[in-house]
């Protein structure tokens, strides 16, 4: 079924069903570095409460897309709408605190700090970050009592992903597995409502890649979150996301169900092609 | 284990207040037994001048480098203005407090007290601060740096501009004295006149075993001073362990992830950078302005890489560390040599004129004219030392000697909370 009326798509043949209630928009899209066209018009929603997949082969545009949605690059043109309200180049605090965060495909720990300061830095509107507060001896009761309650949020996130035994230790010093499980706990400290999560699996083992797997599906359930997921491995795309999102040379390519990518021939060609 | 490594692990073990009380307490030891050795009968009179001059050095160093350390050392941000800033704080003060009616040929200022002028002195040292920072920090670090340094720059030619010396505003007449200065009423006034008052039965008992005035004024001087630095610590301290402090590292560590965690990190900086730029100030008026009189050629550049020295000595990130790096600096590399050149001779041996000379006498087998040459040149040859603290430092210990600490940026205990019960610190 397509829709006349809604916003001008490239002409790359979308077959998708119109998603019913889009969280995140993403309207021919472009972002040019130099000569260098990363993002070439990318059109695609994720439907809210869902776990989408955004795929495509190395070089696909895929890291720059996140980018450009969360306010690290500005995009060349288009447009991102984010539950009903224009982001376009929005910075990515802003973006923050209205509950879209994302992780980095290469993670970013804060490397001299320790572990448990990562997480505990993420919780948005903390009272203590106004300077007047966090030294007037009269004022300070309350950051006292609203940094106890995140730093116990934070023992139980560390727990949750298995490295509360790391919590003392500098974040440089873990290892690249440890390390992408941080940024997982780092961002859901945020209390985010859409997580773009680039790669987040990498270096992770089998047995908490499939605990991590659980716990996105479990904050969907439970609470309404939203993922749009950049994997290399086919296996788990298929197996977890209800509906996957196929780049190529900065476009959208296909879109739709595993069932529907798996026998898509273009998206074989993509993968086999000459420019994988 | 390096000495470097010895002197870490002695400094680890104690407290942070007994560290740096410790710490002040042997340089002032070391000038005591100088002033014991040197002195002849007079040895009370130079030792309260040494330690009084030491201690002035130290405080005022280590409310620089605490401020940086706000700035650089946690923030990440890089001023290289210093100079301008301390100077914007020194010269505010002056012409708020200064007399109405000065001497003849001297500038009037507005005759406000001293309190006000010092607040006055630290707010617009800020402003000044906000004012550098805010186009900065929107661009790339490196900019912040050029900004800094230029701004310093233009301050100390404004405040040397006769045409700024003596202008009158609304009737009222003021002036920053051009490259004449400006007198007003010092802090050191105000240390003496209290010291002769209330601390009369002191003074007596001082000039009992023959310390002059002047020296004990200076020293109480020096006293109120690590007051000042134990509140501007306390502050600090405070400042960054705290939520606030968190950011600032973060933001140190790598900005866009800070931005992507929702903090809006400009703010954060501008703030940061002001605050640290009111304790410049501060330092300004009550270590170069002590005597109660400030001219352009008191903040010249080379103060802003003193304090970087000092920082990097006592170790970027550490609040204490500051203090030590600023007591290491200004006592044991700045001061002390001076002290040890002016009043330690070769009895017999007479300084060669040049370092050839000096050196040739090694040829001979006589260290004697090098020893010599070294003592009597050793106000220029200290900063060679410092330099090779530095980069000894720098290629052995870059964390210098406290850096390595992690002083966590929370406001409690990070432990795990015991079932039950919460894990508060203080308060
Ligand atoms: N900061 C940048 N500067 C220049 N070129 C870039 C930059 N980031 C990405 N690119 C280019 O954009 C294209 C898409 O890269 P990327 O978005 O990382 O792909 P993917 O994440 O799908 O592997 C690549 O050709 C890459 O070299
Ligand atoms: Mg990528």
């Amino acid at each position: 079924m397509s829709e006349p009326d809604a916003a001008p798509r490239q002409e790359t043949a979308v077959t998708s069903d119109a998603i019913e209630s889009p969280l995140l928009v993403v309207d021919g899209l472009r972002k040019e570095f130099g000569g260098v066209v990363a993002v070439d018009g990318a059109t695609f929603s994720v439907a809210e409460g869902s776990l989408t997949g955004l795929i495509g082969p190395n070089g696909a545009g895929k890291s720059t897309t996140f980018n450009c949605i969360t306010g690290i690059h500005e995009p060349t043109g288009g447009r991102v709408t984010f539950d009903g309200q224009s982001i376009t180049g929005l910075p990515p605090y802003t973006l923050a605190n209205r509950g879209l965060v994302r992780t980095f495909q290469i993670a970013r720990e804060l490397s001299e700090m320790t572990v448990i300061e990562n997480v505990m830095l993420a919780p948005g509107g903390q009272v203590g970050e106004s300077v007047i507060r966090s030294v007037t001896p009269g004022l300070r009761g309350d950051v006292i009592e609203a940094e106890t309650a995140v730093r116990d949020r934070a023992w139980e996130t560390l727990e949750f992903f298995e490295i509360d035994h790391l919590a003392h230790e500098n974040a440089g010093n873990l290892s690249g597995g440890q390390r992408k499980l941080l940024e997982m706990a780092r961002v859901l400290m945020t209390d985010p409502e859409m997580i773009l999560l680039d790669e987040p699996l990498a270096g992770v083992n089998p047995t908490l890649e499939e605990k991590l797997l659980e716990r996105i599906h479990e904050l969907r359930r439970e609470q309404g979150l939203t993922f749009l997921l950049v994997e290399h491995d086919m296996d788990v795309i298929m197996n977890n996301c209800e509906h996957i999102i196929v780049m190529h040379q900065g476009s959208v390519l296909a879109e739709g169900d595993a069932e529907t990518i798996k026998s898509d021939e273009r998206v074989l060609e993509a993968y086999l092609g000459g420019d994988v | 284990m390096s000495t470097v490594d010895t002197v870490r692990t002695r400094l680890d073990a104690l407290p942070d207040v007994g560290l740096v009380i410790a710490f002040i307490a042997s340089i002032w030891a070391v000038m005591l037994v100088l002033a014991i050795a040197v002195g002849g009968a007079n040895w009370a009179n130079l030792a309260a001048g040494f330690v009084g001059s030491v201690t002035v050095l130290i405080g005022g160093y280590a409310i620089l480098a605490l401020a940086l350390n706000l700035q650089w050392g946690y923030t990440g941000l890089f001023n290289i203005g210093i100079a301008g800033f301390m100077a914007v704080g020194a010269y505010t003060t002056a012409v708020l407090t200064a007399p109405t009616d000065p001497a003849a040929g001297a500038v009037p200022g507005l005759g406000l007290p001293l309190w006000v002028g010092l607040i006055g002195g630290m707010v617009m040292a800020a402003i000044i601060g906000g004012l550098a920072a805010l186009p900065a920090l929107r661009l790339k670090a490196d900019y912040l740096a050029i900004v800094t340094v230029a701004f310093s720059e233009i301050i100390r030619l404004i405040v040397n501009w006769d045409g700024l010396a003596e202008v009158s505003l609304f009737g009222v007449p003021f002036g920053t004295g051009g490259a004449t200065g400006i007198s007003f009423k010092s802090a050191n006034e105000v240390a003496s006149t209290f010291i002769n008052g209330v601390g009369q039965p002191i003074v007596a008992a001082a000039e009992g075993v023959g310390v002059s005035g002047p020296n004990l004024a200076n020293l109480t001087y020096g006293i109120l001073l690590l007051l000042v630095v134990a509140a501007s610590y306390w502050v600090l301290a405070r400042i960054t362990n705290s939520p606030f402090g968190r950011v600032l590292k973060a933001i140190r560590e790598d900005e866009t992830v800070t931005q992507s965690l929702g903090k809006d990190t400009r703010r954060f900086k501008i703030k940061t950078f002001m605050i640290g730029c009111a304790l410049m100030g501060l330092a300004g008026v009550l270590f170069r302005g002590q005597a109660g009189y400030v001219s352009p050629q008191q903040f010249r550049p080379t103060i802003t890489f003193y304090v970087f020295a000092a920082l990097i000595i006592g170790g970027s990130g550490s609040n204490t560390g500051s203090i030590i790096g600023a007591a290491t600096f200004s006592g044991l590399l700045f001061y002390l040599p001076a002290r040890l050149g002016e009043n330690v001779s070769l009895g017999g041996t007479r300084a060669p004129g040049n370092i050839i000379d000096a050196v040739a006498g090694l040829g001979s087998l006589d260290p004697l004219p090098l020893l010599a040459y070294t003592i009597s040149n050793v106000s220029t040859l200290r900063f060679v030392l410092i330099g090779v603290v530095l980069i000894y430092i720098i290629q052995n210990q870059p964390e210098g000697l406290l850096g390595h600490r992690n002083e966590p940026a929370t406001s409690v205990s990070l432990d795990r909370a015991q079932s039950g019960s919460g894990g508060e610190t203080d308060e």
